[in-house]
């Protein structure tokens, strides 16, 4: 079983060449490094959720049903955020794996709002532009939004084949039968579903890609 | 008193059946409702995901709406789908609870004209039959009682989490006790709220398979003959992926899975036109319920 | 005791202390006495670098005399630190020490400003205003209330005996009340205890015994105090003594009865033994049970439900002292001050569903683990779970109910240490694997690390992750049929899913679910958890704000035996200077009823957060109790006819302060 490597910012690279082992890998962070003001800018944006009441008991991880693939499993993640591991927080799967289940969020002792951390970081890896291009969430969540801005509604049908187009054009043979049996059974639409309000709709929409807050 | 009746958008494509069975067994009990005109998507996951006060503004547009278009002091905004349901009620809560929130998003929906005012209370249609309704008038119309069909109810997540509202968040009982009122047999099974993945069956498969996986063979280990859901992306990866989990695991899951409502409509002696039952990849063989006297008809 | 001079006139004597620098660097203390010098009333102001000194003190002793002063003021530090010694001074200089004012420059003036000039000016005004108040200072007696020297004690655990012991062998009268049919409390309960490994009851029934035997002690055991009225000294106590239906004289605790008795096996959870086995209806909670009595529960005896019971019992007992018709007798005792010590409840385990008790039967709470693996306990110490089977492999989950913000907010402080000892105590009762899933472990007593060591060297497994779920759902074959535990191991970094046949759940304290209602009957107060609350924190632990009542042990916040056994004998202390000095003095600041003011409205009873306030119905007036009142101010304030007073701090004291502040620096007129 192998556990996550953390990612680590290389400093110090060798001047001159030196025989490397390929499994022997430098890791240290210095406090130059890291962006102390991180986390109290995401606590804030985040609707002021005390991160700093955190005691890192490991509750939201165990009980996190996608912790298993995480990279770093929510407890790090808050542990990280306070501490202002900014590029490895950001550059993580974990916000981009978390299905926003809340299971965190009701089981932890000290009522941090976990899942609304997860958005916040998510928001904040889009603005930065940290989020890895080819990985399907953030474009899937990209897709859906640019969609529903302009229609107002969303169908399933175009999302799915312009998430396909971006991410793996494949994989779209792949789902081609299971497509075909929603089709047949009248569950993927062709005609597009709109509002009749667009303009309304742009008009409270800001159509800004970064992640603004209240 | 009519309820309003927020769609979502996945009731007008994968979930389709949901819509059917929802509005055909509210039709069969008389309970009145009506649809929520020109509503916009909810935003879901994604939306929250890239821009905050965008999502707020696009959720608490049809927050606005309902409220012009229903003269209730309170207004009752059924949404089926559990993502609708707990984005317009988080929209709905955090509006009450920070007012610089609610300040911000009613200078924006002043812009078209709109206001939100606090009047909405969003609810979920499990909720509506069981509390509002009540279990004892659902148990007297029906029709066909399900005679000891052993039925997992699935919750998910987003219906009972992170707000309290009608039952607990992980251990919850309304849709057992629904399936124990129409004469089904609730199967105890210690996953009905544990995430099915949402959108990962379609983005991150190893994770979103298995997930599913693991509520499928749970169900079934534990006697279930048809798994409800009440929530249309659940059944979407609770059903439609079973084939490539059989071949990918090696397993040999056959487990029908049905929205609530169509399961209540066949007590309630709808047909099964009217609950979408053909939209399902696997109808669930409930013969011997329509049909109690042994004569074996086609359609089902 | 002079009131005012020869002629009636005023005569003051001020002085400012230097306090070294701690004064005398910000104000300038020189100026400060050659102002006062010129108020009206003032005949002598001095300055001194340590008015507190044994010197300083013998100055206003002299000075009284020589220069026949009769108001004193003294600007220094604080009233709380040597308001009494200044009082002390007056009164042996021969004048009544409540013509004493004191003037607070130090923590009030010095040690807030930093500008000398405006904190000389404030020096100043605040003692002009001291000037003007001292004028109509009155003569004060000081009250003084005897204590009578008999003790009520409620709550016989460990707490309550020790304290009962301590006070009994100083020679005083102790009661000692107690709701359950026997003392012991909750250590009665358990097996060992950490970090010495005693078994609980080896060392607790000895002093169960010297309770019951000493003569200096009444023992009154399924009884609960209803009745509390008096004050500090004087405390009237009713105390109900339930019937047990066997005659206390009689009964010699033979058990024959209880092998009689029609029901062959009991029905009722057995309340000591944690609900594991059943009791019949006649029983005695356990074999050292002190008073060795029998009881009889009305609410499961076939007698008492339908009144035709064959009644096997009475003809077992060859004393005949088994008595259906006794009644409740209402005790009323006069005591001079009382100890609570009232112990704690364990946190229900329900309200956490995650961790399925209740659910499956193969999980335990602590309490109960306590009694599994005692020898004297339903399953005579083999580790039998409900299902049957030996468990090979058992987790114990750390902090059920507390630290959480869902349930209980508070580390309940004995949980790691008894988790420490429930693990060792199974490992040395089967060789199964123990797993203590803890968030951190707090041994922070005498030896209590040595023995996290040996739990280490034990092989115990410390998995340092608190547990989300424990739940019966497998996903490997190797965790069918059992119990999966899933905690993030976050020292190691990964989410583990460990499969047990026994969970026990290390809940923690809370406060006794009567715990509100025996505080209002004493009146005292309670914080926010729930627990009774000391006077002070860190300096004062046992006392209450009411005086004459203490607290000692769980019921004060959760704690082990040694902490509980040591505050039972500072309880026991504080209560000995009470009863050993034989009164106490009561602060004269209390208030009074000009009775020809007083309509009668009762406005001030409900004010009273002391309860010191009645009404004469005949009289139809307000009566203050001295003894209860703390001079708070609030029925003055509150009496829309003024008719309440309050010494020392009458209308015109006040008026005349505010007005002394306030007046521009030129002749204070008085």
């Amino acid at each position: 079983m192998q556990l996550p490597i953390p990612q680590t910012v290389r400093a110090d690279e060798p001047t001159h060449k030196i025989e490397k082992m390929k499994n022997v890998v430098r890791r240290i962070k210095f406090e130059s490094e890291l962006d102390l003001e991180f986390g109290e800018r995401i606590a804030d944006k985040a609707y002021g959720q005390r991160l700093l009441s955190c005691i890192q008991c490991g509750t939201c991880s165990a009980t996190c049903p996608l912790a298993h693939y995480m990279d770093y499993t929510p407890r790090k993640i808050i542990a990280m955020t306070r501490e202002g591991f900014k590029e490895e927080v950001l550059n993580s799967l974990t916000i981009w794996l978390c299905a926003s289940c809340y299971s965190c969020t009701v089981q932890c002792p000290r009522q941090i709002h976990i899942t609304d951390v997860m958005y916040t970081l998510k928001r904040e890896a889009i603005l930065m532009g940290f989020y890895p291009r080819r990985l399907p969430i953030p474009v899937l969540a990209r897709e859906f939004y640019k969609r529903v801005l302009k229609d107002g509604r969303n169908t399933e049908s175009w999302l799915l084949i312009s998430l396909y187009l971006r991410t793996n054009p494949f994989k779209m043979l792949r789902e081609s039968v299971l497509g075909f049996k929603l089709f047949v059974r009248g569950r993927l639409t062709i005609g597009k579903e709109r509002v009749k309000g667009r303009d309304q709709l742009h008009s409270i929409l800001k159509h800004e890609k970064g992640g603004n807050t209240i | 008193m009519k309820y309003l009746y927020f769609p979502g958008c996945s009731l007008r494509s994968t979930g389709r059946a949901y819509e059917e069975s929802l509005l055909a067994v509210l039709k069969a009990l008389e309970i009145p409702i009506e649809e929520l005109d020109d509503w916009n998507c909810c935003g879901a996951t994604s939306y929250a995901s890239i821009d905050e006060t965008d999502a707020f503004a696009l959720a608490a547009r049809n927050l606005a709406l309902a409220e012009l278009q229903s003269p209730d002091e309170t207004v009752n905004l059924i949404a089926p789908c559990s993502a609708c349901f707990l984005v317009l009620m988080k929209t709905e809560r955090y509006l009450e609870d920070y007012p610089d929130v609610s300040k911000k998003i009613n200078t924006t929906l002043d812009k078209v004209g709109l206001h939100y005012h606090g009047r909405v209370d969003v609810r979920h249609p499990l909720d509506v039959f069981v509390n509002d309704y009540g279990l004892e008038n659902i148990a007297k119309r029906v029709k066909h009682p399900l005679k000891g069909l052993k039925v997992a109810s699935y919750y998910g997540c987003q219906v009972v989490r992170p707000f309290k509202t009608f039952d607990h968040s992980h251990y919850p009982v309304t849709m057992d006790r629904l399936v124990q009122a129409l004469g089904g047999e609730p199967v105890d099974w210690p996953l009905k709220t544990r995430c099915c993945g949402g959108s990962l069956t379609g983005t991150i498969q190893e994770a979103g398979l298995r997930l599913n996986r693991l509520l499928l063979k749970e169900a079934e280990k534990r006697g279930a003959d048809i798994m409800l859901t009440c929530c249309p992306l659940c059944q979407h990866n609770l059903e439609c992926y079973q084939q490539r989990i059989n071949r990918i695991y090696e397993e040999e899951i056959d487990l029908p899975i049905a929205f609530f409502t169509q399961l209540m409509g066949v007590a309630l002696g709808l047909s099964e036109k009217e609950l979408g039952m053909q939209r399902l990849f696997k109808k669930p063989s409930l013969s011997h319920i329509t049909h109690p006297k042994g004569a074996v008809v086609n359609a089902w | 005791m002079h009131g005012n001079g020869d002629n009636g006139s005023i005569r003051i004597g001020f002085y400012i202390c230097h306090c070294g620098h701690n004064i005398g660097s910000v104000v300038d203390v020189h100026a400060v006495a050659e102002y006062v010098k010129t108020l009206h009333g003032v005949v002598l102001s001095q300055e001194y670098k340590y008015m507190c000194s044994d010197p300083g003190q013998e100055l206003i002793q002299k000075d009284i005399q020589e220069q026949s002063l009769n108001r004193i003021i003294v600007a220094s530090c604080s009233p709380l630190l040597h308001e009494h010694t200044f009082r002390s001074a007056v009164e042996k200089g021969g004048l009544n020490p409540y013509f004493f004012q004191m003037v607070n420059i130090r923590e009030n003036v010095s040690w807030v400003h930093t500008d000398m000039q405006a904190a000389t000016q404030k020096a100043k005004d605040l003692s002009r205003a001291a000037v003007q108040r001292v004028f109509h200072h009155k003569a004060l007696e000081t009250k003084h209330v005897k204590i009578h020297p008999d003790v009520l004690i409620v709550g016989g655990g460990i707490a309550g005996i020790h304290a009962a012991l301590t006070l009994a062998n100083a020679g005083k009268k102790v009661y000692l009340v107690e709701k359950d049919p026997t003392i012991g409390g909750h250590m009665a309960m358990f097996d060992k205890t950490f970090p010495t490994l005693d078994c609980a009851a080896c060392i607790l029934t000895p002093k169960m015994s010297q309770v019951k035997n000493h003569p200096n002690i009444t023992l009154w055991t399924y009884s609960e105090v209803v009745k509390v009225e008096g004050y500090v000294g004087s405390y009237t106590i009713g105390v109900r003594r339930k019937p047990r239906y066997v005659n206390e004289a009689l009964c010699v605790g033979c058990m024959d009865c209880i092998d009689k008795c029609i029901y062959k096996e009991g029905k009722t959870p057995d309340e000591f033994n944690a609900g594991l086995n059943k009791r019949k209806p006649i029983y005695i909670p356990f074999p050292q049970a002190t008073p060795q009595l029998v009881v009889i529960d009305p609410k499961t005896c076939i007698e008492f439900k339908s009144g035709h019971c064959k009644k096997t019992c009475v003809d077992a007992c060859d004393r005949k002292a088994i008595d259906f018709k006794q009644k409740e007798e209402i005790k009323e005792i006069s005591v001079g001050t009382i100890i609570l010590a009232t112990g704690y409840q364990i946190f229900d385990a329900k309200r956490i569903p995650f961790y399925g008790y209740g659910k499956y039967p193969n999980v335990y709470t602590s309490l109960e683990v306590e009694r599994l693996v005692n020898a004297s306990g339903p399953t005579g110490g083999e580790l039998i779970l409900r299902d049957g089977q030996h468990p090979k492999t058992v987790g114990i989950i750390h902090c059920v109910g507390s630290r959480d913000k869902n349930t209980n907010r508070w580390c309940s402080r004995t949980c790691c240490m008894y988790s420490l000892k429930l693990a060792h105590l199974l490992k040395e009762h089967t060789d199964a694997e123990v797993y203590n899933f803890y968030i951190d472990i707090r041994a922070a007593g005498k030896s209590y690390e040595e023995f996290y060591d040996k739990l280490l060297d034990e092989n115990v497994h410390f998995v340092r992750g608190r547990v989300a779920e424990v739940t019966d759902w497998a996903v490997r074959p190797s965790e069918e049929g059992k119990l999966i535990i899933r905690a993030e191991d976050t020292l190691i970094g990964v989410v583990r899913r460990v499969p047990v046949d026994m969970v026990v759940l290390a809940v923690g304290m809370e406060p006794q679910a009567d715990a509100q209602d025996i505080r209002r009957l004493f009146n005292i107060s309670c914080s926010t958890e729930g627990f009774f609350l000391e006077r002070h924190p860190k300096l004062a632990p046992v006392d209450t704000f009411t005086d004459g009542i203490f607290i000692a042990g769980a019921c004060q916040g959760p704690k082990d035996i040694p902490d509980s056994v040591a505050q039972a004998g500072a309880a026991a202390a504080q209560a000995l200077t009470l009863i050993d000095t034989g009164e106490i003095e009561l602060e004269p600041n209390t208030v009074f009823v000009v009775q020809e003011e007083c309509s009668g409205c009762r406005t001030c009873l409900t004010m009273c957060p002391y309860n010191a306030i009645s009404r004469d119905e005949v009289k139809q007036k307000a009566i203050i109790n001295e003894a209860l009142c703390k001079g708070c101010g609030t029925c003055v304030a509150a009496c829309p006819s003024g008719a309440l007073k309050q010494n020392l701090f009458e209308d015109e004291m006040i008026f005349s302060e505010i007005d002394g502040l306030l007046t521009m620096e030129q002749e204070a007129c008085c």
